[in-house]
């Protein structure tokens, strides 16, 4: 008997649940936001179909206020790997001059990012959409199943999901509704920075220590990526050296003071870190049920 | 392996070129063994509150979390002024509202000596359907027991569905132990009668640990306050435990077929996860359920090609020659090989909300095979408390019946407690979409396939071109020659004695007669002479020819 290490467990798990989306569902479509959990997704959906390619397009929801170096990266992938990828961008937003510092984070977050994927979706006819969500990421999270069946409005229901026994889930759904699946539900941060290690994943830099210009900001590290930006009197941006545990829309997005320059070094970091790798997210404080009320909006 | 190799970093070693990618699948690698468990029991047993406090101890909780917590308590803690740790578990907001588990929370944490994944499942009867599905990939259950209450009908319940989907090993963790003084007597009595009422469980082990999960009594380490307690506070027990299905060999290998990967002419690959046993490059293998014959050429793994996969693993593998499967089949060794069945024998665990009758129709899927199914018979319903059979016209929601369910095609089915892949299905009713029970397949006993079954499985066209083939050889082979050559040789002495014939002054009729009667007739006497003249010999005998 071949004994299979935990990562070589997760690995097959995911590749399975990959492939079950593709042959029992019309029209997949993987939600790629550039992080390093959608970096893991990609490399196990290249897997799962190799010596082919996966049978889905790539979609990136851009809410025009990423990381610039993360846009850079996005393109790099999807070039590298002869991939086609979709960028939808919700244009009745930029229209109506939705951001992050005028709008607020919710509002911001509401209209670019879960009314933008909830057009990609229905623009193009997705029925089911792979997301790198993992339980261990939040507390609403963890109840969620790995088929998650959405509407047709994209609602979720907490009180009425479908067990999903063994390895068997039921793909079955009524014509409008759909299913966000989530292929590594069972990972742990620490897995995935394990596995990217394993496996040589290359990653956005953002997620490794650099000098970058950051100003102090309502208690966090925020990173001027550019001139929209604007100063408040008082700030003044200064370089320190920071990395990112996750990324995000980058006035959403806090920074870390670290040294861990490695993957080495943020496999460390993160065994004697005390604090989530969510504490850097603006979006999730709105109050403890937020993230389970913005995924019944239809949020990922 | 170049999409392979391109999703890789630079320095990585590429699949393909590795020369012994089987050498990686060895390594345990950096991860610790994992155990998944689950914790189950009544309403208000503390379930929530003791994973809330392993997670705390064993230094999950991180602080910005801790901070939500505090905020939580407050609001809606059951516990005054102290973290109330079931809040960290019970994620949604009608959850917290109640005060209750609704679903079935996993929870990831890992102590230098292991990794865990926990399904904290919900204590409600009416919520039992997700009970079952956290017990459904389990190794271990810890059922809670309320010191104060002992034995209740939920613990009967969950001990039995714990033994129905197969978990072995149970921890009965008796909680609420400060509010009955530490006292031994209580905590034997509980024991006594646990052990009696799972005396038929089929459980390989049951121990049994004094705890307090709200003040943190024996669960991270031994308490001061149950000094006759002699065994391990709960997470020093459950680091140590060993889990006996891992060290299992299954005879026999199977791999439900869940996609076929066809990217181009030259590669057609049937893609799954091997559900039992060990697979290699060279085995002979049957595909069930049409039952046709092949052999194994490539097996291609995450880490790149390989010559043999087990148990767990996802991979591609090629047949030698062009033979055809679809999703759903079952590639399986010859020995040990899933049944094949059109009519099914099962226990049901029935989650739908409106009972189920006989007749009704639902959609199966078993490992990636769907079938439409109609329950025919139900036998009877299990009475929870006396675990007694009971006759019964319907099963409510939540009940636990035998039936028999009578497929529109047949499946490769192994017994429930001999492979839980190719023996657990779920059905699924076909308006609503719900899942509407979880099913075990009882009763099958493996098959052993021998080679004269194969050649009478095989469809028609393809034993003709079988026949075709051993008697006139393959398009281009040296057999095809020859016996092209005997056939013109043929043609020509026939046609010379029609020549001959007519020469003779006979009729043209008579002449085509005695031409094509010689054409016929002489290869079956050369043959009939050869026969005649053959030694019997083992090599001689067909394949098909019963041994």
């Amino acid at each position: 008997m071949i004994q299979l290490s935990h990562l070589q467990k997760l690995e097959a798990e995911a590749i399975f649940i990959i492939r079950e989306v593709a042959a029992t569902c019309e029209k997949p479509v993987l939600l790629y936001s550039i992080g390093k959990d959608s970096a893991v997704l990609l490399h196990l959906a290249m897997k799962a179909f190799h010596p082919g390619k996966p049978p889905f397009p790539l979609l990136h929801v851009d809410t025009t206020w990423k990381f610039r170096e993360m846009i850079a990266f996005r393109d790099e992938t999807a070039r590298r790997l002869g991939l086609d990828l979709i960028v939808h961008i919700n244009e009745e937003g930029v229209r109506a001059g939705v951001n992050p510092f005028g709008s607020g984070s919710r509002l911001h977050t509401d209209v670019m990012k879960t009314q933008g994927l909830k057009q990609a979706l229905d623009k193009y006819g997705f029925d089911a959409a792979f997301g790198g969500a993992r339980r261990d990421e939040e507390k609403s999270r963890a109840k969620e199943r790995v088929f998650s069946l959405r509407s047709a409005e994209h609602r979720w229901d907490p009180k009425n999901q479908r067990p999903e026994p063994w390895r068997l889930f039921n793909t079955r759904k009524a014509t409008g509704e759909s299913f966000r699946v989530f292929p590594l539900s069972n990972w742990t941060e620490k897995d995935v920075w394990d596995y990217i290690a394993l496996e040589n994943i290359p990653v956005v830099p953002l997620y490794f220590a650099a000098k970058r210009p950051v100003v102090r900001r309502g208690g966090a590290w925020i990173m001027r990526d550019d001139e929209r930006m604007a100063l408040l009197p008082g700030e003044v941006v200064e370089s320190k050296l920071v990395r990112f545990r996750t990324l995000g829309c980058y006035p959403l997005t806090g920074a870390v003071e670290s040294e861990a320059a490695s993957l080495t070094d943020i496999i460390a970091e993160m065994r004697s870190s005390r604090s989530s790798e969510r504490e850097g997210r603006v979006i999730d404080h709105d109050g403890s049920g937020s993230m389970e009320q913005k995924k019944q909006e239809g949020y990922f | 392996m170049g999409a392979l190799a391109e999703t890789r970093g630079a320095p990585a070693p590429v699949g393909a070129q590795r020369p012994a990618n089987d050498e990686g699948q060895n390594v345990e690698g950096s991860a610790r063994a994992l155990l998944r468990f689950i914790t189950c029991g009544s309403v208000d047993d503390g379930k929530s509150t003791l994973i809330g406090r392993i997670l705390y101890e064993a230094g999950a909780v991180f602080d910005d979390q801790l901070g939500a917590l505090e905020a939580d308590s407050r609001k809606f803690g059951t516990q005054g002024a102290a973290p109330d740790f079931a809040l960290l578990v019970d994620g949604l907001v009608a959850e917290r509202e109640q005060g209750i588990t609704i679903d079935v929370a996993y929870r990831y944490f890992s102590t230098e000596a292991r990794s865990f994944i926990v399904a904290d499942t919900p204590g409600h009867e009416q919520y039992t359907r997700n009970m079952a599905t956290g017990a459904s990939t389990a190794d271990l259950a810890i059922i809670l027991v309320d010191a104060r209450k002992g034995l209740l009908p939920q613990t009967r319940r969950h001990s039995f569905i714990v033994s129905l989907v197969g978990v072995r090993q149970i921890v009965v963790a008796v909680n609420k132990m400060d509010l009955v003084g530490y006292d031994e007597a209580v905590f034997r009595q509980i024991e006594h009668d646990y052990r009696a009422m799972a005396a038929g469980l089929g459980f390989s082990s049951i121990d049994f640990i004094p705890v307090s999960a709200r003040d943190g009594e024996n669960v991270t380490q031994a308490s001061r306050l149950t000094p006759w307690y002699r065994g391990s506070a709960l997470l020093p027990f459950l680091e140590a435990v060993t889990i006996a299905a891992e060290a299992r060999e299954e005879a026999g290998f199977a791999l439900p077929v869940q996609w076929v990967n066809r990217p181009d002419l030259d590669f057609r690959g049937y893609a799954g996860m091997v559900a039992q046993g060990r697979l290699r490059v060279g085995d002979g293998v049957a595909i069930l359920p049409s039952g046709r014959r092949s052999s194994i050429a490539r097996v291609l793994a995450p880490s790149g090609e390989v010559s043999q996969a087990s148990a767990g693993q996802s991979v591609t593998i090629t047949f030698a020659d062009e033979v055809d499967a679809s999703r759903g089949d079952v590639i399986a060794s010859l020995a040990d090989a899933p049944s094949v069945r059109q009519e099914l024998q099962a226990r049901l665990l029935w989650t739908g909300e409106a009972a189920l009758r006989e007749g009704a129709e639902f959609i199966l899927k078993l490992a990636t095979a769907t079938a439409n199914a109609s329950v025919t018979q139900l036998q009877h319903r299990l009475d929870v408390e006396s675990f007694a059979e009971v006759p019964a016209d319907s099963l409510p929601m939540n009940a636990i019946g035998q039936v028999t369910l009578r497929l529109d095609r047949p499946l490769a089915v192994h017994d429930y407690s001999r492979n839980r892949e190719l023996g657990g299905f779920i059905l699924i009713e076909r308006l609503s979409n719900q899942t509407v029970a979880f099913g075990f397949v009882e009763g099958v006993q493996p098959a052993r396939l021998g080679a004269r079954t194969a050649e009478q499985e095989l469809s028609l066209p393809l034993r003709l071109r079988r026949a075709m083939a051993s008697g006139v050889g393959r398009p281009g082979s040296a057999q095809r020659r020859a016996f092209a050559s005997g056939l013109s040789w043929r043609a020509g002495s026939s046609l010379a004695l029609a020549g001959a014939t007519i020469a003779l002054g006979a009729s043209g009729g008579l002449a085509a007669t005695l031409a094509v009667g010689d054409f016929v007739l002489r290869p079956l006497a050369h043959r009939a002479h050869k026969r005649l003249w053959r030694r019997p010999g083992a090599g001689d005998l067909q394949d098909g020819a019963g041994i």
